[in-house]
């Protein structure tokens, strides 16, 4: 276990450094590079430029300048906004709990709606509901995120008048019940792609589980085949599910960003659009960084987490 | 010689076999006839309109489908919206293709060196996979969106460059398993050069999951036209896409839903239709289900 835990970790620093070279790369590539922030000032001059330049150590080698940008990442100082100021892990905190929120309500609909078509898929294998699952799910994955957005506001905020058309509450409406009735469309727009995911993989880890000799072992100790599929099929195959929910981060938080445009939901997607359209590039920098950083650390516990449950890792 | 003739029998049997096997799967098929369908309609359709697509109709802003001569309506400047589409077709498509062909050439080279060499090469190529695979890849894209100057050949190479991993992850899976086998090592023995080995010898054992994967790529590249259209990093107007048709379609949802509903709908029946052809492809050629 201990020598599991060693590996992953050591793995996760690395990618956390390549991360960070792809990261400085497109630092550089922005317009004005680093100094973006002061080119768009209209107040400097390019003498000022440089000498700035001189001031930050841009004209040192390249190599300095990384090490340099990169212990600053480390360290926490990750620059100020360029809108009004505040540090950039400050501007990112106050927008983390809404994406959070936003994820983990869509996560937990997408996982429960995909095992259950998935598991029915597998259990009534080339049935009618198998066939329409397999084609819906490939549909599903085609529609894009904003798209059903509009035309889940249009159907039911516009026309039927069920739900709100977007943010997070009414204004001066605090009642968890208002948050909840915000957050029931988003989460259902941005869970869409996922249930179709977490839909295919559960059918194909069903039927997995179902051919394997426990099973077989359990018939014949004469286990009803509803305790069979609930505790020794779906148990297994919820195994490698906790994996998967790390690796679908990064499309998760895809969806997310596109999910709250629509919904001009006050999460980080949003916040990393309006850094763009101000040019705040310090911002965007942040995020880009913040989200790869998130979808490690994500990665990291899954592994943690598969190697607390499944005794082959924990006691190897 | 003779090694060639032997080996070409089996292989057209084979190819046969998998055009027989492609041809009875029907979504593949919807899917295949839809996509002519579509750059037939892109192609010839906008010469057939009695509209240009930047001709601007203003007496007739807003007009509904099916009302008047705009069969699909008019955006809020007057434009025909079916000239749009048409026009904005070409671009999603022609994006979609290429950054398809740039980005499977890019995962298939570095699928192949890393998969061949492997040793410190193969670790650092594929480490370098797995970090861009750990962006969210919208976050990456619109940066490098807002970087450079947004041109569809720019927003070609930007897609392929956020698109090329998956690819290099088959590819370097399958060519490390074809690694040890006897026709390489009856290879090397001969004094072939690793690139002839790698590129000759290897890697047309290798595709069938590359078709595959640059189907499924074809589909994924037309989502992330749209998404980055759509939000405004995109192709720029005047120029149609159909990810920028839909950008601003939001604040006339309640006036003139058919502004959202029409591009979208055409982003959706692309994409499911290279789905369902990769699907297909995948039966045909028998490749591993590995995700989806």
């Amino acid at each position: 276990m201990r020598g599991f835990l060693l590996n992953r970790l050591s793995q996760s620093l690395v990618l956390l450094v390549i991360v960070s070279i792809i990261g400085f790369g497109i630092l550089n590539l922005l317009p004005g590079g680093p100094l973006a922030q002061f080119g768009l000032d209209p107040g400097m001059t390019q003498q000022d430029i440089e000498r700035l330049k001189g001031l930050l150590g841009l004209d040192r080698p390249i190599w300095i300048q990384y090490l340099d940008w990169a212990w600053r990442l480390v360290r926490g100082d990750w620059g100020h906004s360029f809108r009004d100021g505040a540090p950039v892990l400050e501007v990112i905190g106050s927008h983390l709990f809404a994406t959070l929120l936003l994820m983990g309500s869509s996560t937990v609909i997408a996982i429960s709606i995909g095992a259950w078509i998935g598991i029915r898929g597998a259990t009534r294998r080339y049935s009618l509901f198998d066939y329409l699952a397999t084609v819906g799910a490939m549909v599903a994955l085609s529609v894009p995120t904003f798209w059903f957005g509009l035309v889940g506001i249009y159907v039911f905020s516009l026309k039927l008048g069920w739900l709100p058309a977007g943010n997070m509450s009414e204004i001066g409406d605090g009642s968890i019940l208002g948050y909840l009735h915000h957050l029931i469309l988003p989460s259902i727009v941005l869970s869409l792609v996922h249930v179709a995911i977490w839909s295919r993989y559960m059918r194909t880890a069903t039927l997995d589980a179902i051919s394997q000799d426990f099973v077989k072992t359990a018939r014949a100790k004469g286990l009803s085949e509803r305790r069979i599929l609930m505790k020794h099929v779906v148990g297994n195959a919820l195994l490698p599910m906790i994996t998967l929910a790390g690796m679908q981060l990064p499309s998760v938080l895809t969806g997310a960003l596109v999910t709250e445009t629509v919904f001009t939901w006050p999460g980080m997607g949003r916040l990393f659009l309006d850094s763009l359209g101000y040019s705040d590039y310090p911002v965007v920098m942040g995020l880009l960084m913040f989200s790869a950083i998130l979808v490690l650390l994500g990665n990291l516990i899954a592994d943690i987490v598969v190697a607390i449950v499944d005794p082959r890792i924990r006691l190897a | 010689m003779t090694a060639l003739t032997a080996n070409a029998a089996p292989s057209r049997w084979r190819n046969n076999r998998a055009a027989l096997r492609f041809m009875r799967h029907r979504l593949a098929l919807l899917g295949l006839a839809m996509i002519i369908f579509l750059s037939l309609a892109c192609v010839l359709g906008p010469h057939l309109l009695p509209y240009n697509s930047l001709f601007i109709d203003l007496r007739a802003r807003f007009a509904p489908p099916l009302t008047g001569y705009h069969f699909l309506g008019t955006d809020p400047l007057g434009r025909d919206v079916a000239a749009r589409l048409l026009m904005a077709g070409r671009i999603s498509l022609l994006v979609g293709f290429f950054a398809m062909v740039l980005s499977t050439l890019v995962g298939t080279l570095v699928g192949v060196i890393a998969g061949y060499r492997g040793g410190w090469v193969g670790a650092t190529l594929m480490r370098t996979v797995d970090g861009f695979l750990s962006f969210p890849s919208i976050f990456l894209l619109l940066a490098l969106a807002a970087a450079l100057k947004p041109s569809p050949v720019m927003i070609t190479v930007i897609i392929a460059l956020t698109s090329w991993m998956e690819v290099a992850r088959i590819v370097e899976a399958e060519v490390r398993s074809l690694r040890e086998r006897e026709f390489v090592l009856a290879g090397r023995m001969l004094g072939l050069s690793g690139t002839h080995i790698m590129f000759r010898e290897i890697l047309p054992n290798a595709m069938g999951p590359i078709i595959v994967a640059s189907t499924l790529t074809v589909a994924r590249a037309i989502l992330m036209e749209a998404y980055i259209s759509f939000l405004g990093y995109g192709i720029q107007p005047p120029l149609p896409s159909w990810g920028n048709m839909l950008n601003g379609a939001q604040q006339y949802l309640g006036s003139a839903p058919w502004l959202a509903i029409i591009p979208g709908a055409a982003i959706t029946i692309a994409v499911t239709s290279f789905n369902f052809i990769g699907d297909g492809l995948r039966d045909a050629l028998d490749v591993r289900d590995d995700h989806i």
